[in-house]
């Protein structure tokens, strides 16, 4: 962890070698997301609740998803940037230094201009919290960690999955951003609002459901099952198969030429 | 020690032909071709040995190489450097290595190079005093005192040659591996980079192994040389039986007055204007000085210089010996 920061710290200064890209890009990334934030406001404005999830219900979920995909993402996106790495051969000079890999790739594209995106959700998650009218007993609060930390620990492991299917494709899958980005913006609203199939593949292929749906219920009162509580712990196994995954991936490596 | 034993290797290569509609067929169909790149690939290297490993483009040296320091895994064979296997030991083994990509930095772009020395001391776990006396010798040696406050991106290419070198040199490695170390570079940097590395080899007993297309390199470095072409390695043998098995041929350059009309018995020009000729010998025919002494007796000499192969030319006609 410690390397990380010190990685952190050079890319931090490298970044800020080109001062103005990256106050422009912070403030871009805060624009985007606030304007999904728009988009959740207007839309309960005209109808004042979807499938009985009243708006600051929703808000409280959707700051939750993006709280923990906008951490993931500030740690873990360097595996977005994977495909580059592998075809630029910086992949060769991380496997000959003395340290894990994910952890260098990762270290190795830390985007600071999350933080736009990061920002967002914090203040989202200032007003949702007490606007959501939940009564926020201990276990409630537990819940909520034991949420966010699902969160980010389920989107770092498609991420990881998205990042080991370049050593056999080389080029990234864009058909992973479906349950990445488009698993935060569908996040928005509790995953039952579309549909028992949707949330059955939610729940059992790709956990998403897991840290969001249930243990959501249980926090606003809609269902008093304990066991919702600590689903998300349940979910956070599925970064287990995605390490395999990687370990195939890494075997698999052919590198480029030069 | 470094040990392969019937290393080989394969790669799976999407082919298709050019054009928009081959691409969009590619797409839904691909053809894959297999590309041996090391077949049966055995060798031994002892330490504190400077091998030169050659061999033309796509021979197979940089898979040799990448399979050593643990990037890729063979498909089968053995591998044993000091006693590990890369790939299945990656982090104890690369401890231990040094690797210079030639065509690729491992610096920092935006920052100091020294900024770039520091984050290299954390991720090899280097401690202080070993890595304060390491980056005192380097900068001394390599002469990169002066540079390294300035961001890697602004340096030439062979300043910043330089500075990769040292920064694969401060762990203390016990091997390095140098991947076309002096691609690209002038004379003078050339130079200096290959006085450092005989330095290397000969104060700190690293074991050197490099990979050029540059034969005064391997010239001025190395003792032994493996020839790799195909895949296969072809030779292994000191640049001195080489040059035996190649010296029966010399080369002569005289400047005379007077005409030089005949050559005798395994005398052939390859160059013969006024004044001027250029003649190979093959000394199994006729001596040198038998040779000369023809030509004296032809014309005034004037001046005169008998020469070897160069390992250019030598290796130019393994090349061709090996068809590869």
């Amino acid at each position: 962890m410690n390397l990380y920061w010190k990685y952190a710290s050079i890319i931090l200064r490298s970044q800020m070698q080109y001062k103005v890209s990256f106050i422009m890009s912070a403030v871009g990334q805060f624009l985007v997301s606030f304007t999904t934030f728009l988009g959740v406001y207007f839309m309960f404005s005209r109808f004042n609740s979807v499938k009985g999830f009243t708006f600051s219900e929703v808000l409280l979920c959707f700051a939750v998803i993006l709280t923990s995909f906008s951490l993931a993402e500030c740690f873990v996106r360097g595996f977005d940037a994977f495909s580059g790495i592998i075809s630029n051969g910086e992949f060769d000079r991380i496997m000959v230094r003395p340290r894990n890999e994910i952890l260098q790739v990762l270290a190795s594209r830390i985007e600071f201009s999350r933080i736009g995106r990061l920002l967002q959700a914090l203040v989202m998650f200032a007003y949702a919290i007490p606007a959501s009218r939940v009564d926020w007993t201990f276990d409630k609060i537990l819940t909520l960690i034991f949420m966010l930390a699902g969160g980010i620990i389920v989107f770092s492991g498609l991420f990881i999955i998205y990042a080991s299917l370049c050593f056999f494709t080389i080029e990234g899958l864009e058909f992973m951003n479906i349950f990445t980005d488009g698993g935060r913006e569908f996040g928005r609203y509790p995953f039952s609002v579309y549909g028992e199939g949707v949330l059955k593949f939610l729940t059992f292929v790709i956990p998403l459901a897991l840290f969001q749906y249930y243990p959501f219920i249980y926090l606003i009162g809609k269902s008093d099952n304990t066991c919702y509580m600590f689903l998300p712990l349940v979910g956070m196994l599925f970064i287990i198969p995605c390490l395999i995954f990687w370990r195939i991936g890494v075997r698999h490596y052919q590198s480029t030429g030069s | 020690m470094i040990e392969l034993k019937n290393i080989n290797k394969t790669f799976k290569v999407a082919k298709r032909n050019a054009g928009l509609s081959e691409a969009v067929k590619a797409l839904l169909r691909k053809e894959y071709s297999y590309i041996q790149a090391l077949r049966d690939v055995s060798f031994t290297i002892k330490d504190g040995e400077m091998v030169g490993y050659i061999g033309p483009n796509g021979a197979g040296k940089s898979s040799t190489i990448k399979i050593m320091s643990g990037i890729l895994t063979p498909d089968s064979g053995e591998c044993s450097i000091n006693g590990k296997t890369p790939w299945q030991e990656r982090i104890a083994h690369v401890r231990e290595i040094g690797v210079v990509f030639g065509q690729r930095s491992q610096l920092w772009w935006d920052v100091p190079v020294a900024d770039s020395f520091e984050l290299i001391k954390d991720i090899y776990k280097v401690d202080d005093t070993a890595f304060k006396r390491n980056l005192d010798e380097l900068t001394e040696l390599l002469d990169i005192s002066e540079i390294i406050r300035t961001p890697a991106r602004q340096l030439s290419l062979g300043q910043r040659m330089r500075c990769e070198i040292a920064a694969s040199l401060l762990h203390s490695p016990k091997i390095l591996f140098l991947d076309e170390p002096t691609i690209g570079l002038d004379a003078v940097s050339k130079i200096a980079v290959r006085k450092f590395i005989k330095t290397l080899n000969s104060e700190r007993k690293t074991t050197v192994i490099l990979t050029t297309h540059d034969m005064q390199d391997i010239e001025a470095l190395t003792e032994r040389i493996l020839l790799i072409g195909k895949g296969k390695i072809l030779l292994d043998g000191s640049l001195r039986e080489l040059k035996k098995r190649n010296s029966s041929h010399k080369r002569l350059t005289v400047d005379f007055v007077g005409i030089l009309a005949e050559a005798g018995k395994g005398m052939s020009f390859t160059e013969n204007l006024d004044g001027h000729a250029e003649i190979v010998l093959d000394t199994e025919v006729i001596s040198v000085s038998e040779a000369i002494a023809q030509i004296s007796r032809q014309v005034e000499i004037n001046d005169i210089s008998v020469t070897g192969a160069t390992a250019e030319e030598m290796v130019v006609s393994l090349y061709k010996e090996f068809e590869i």
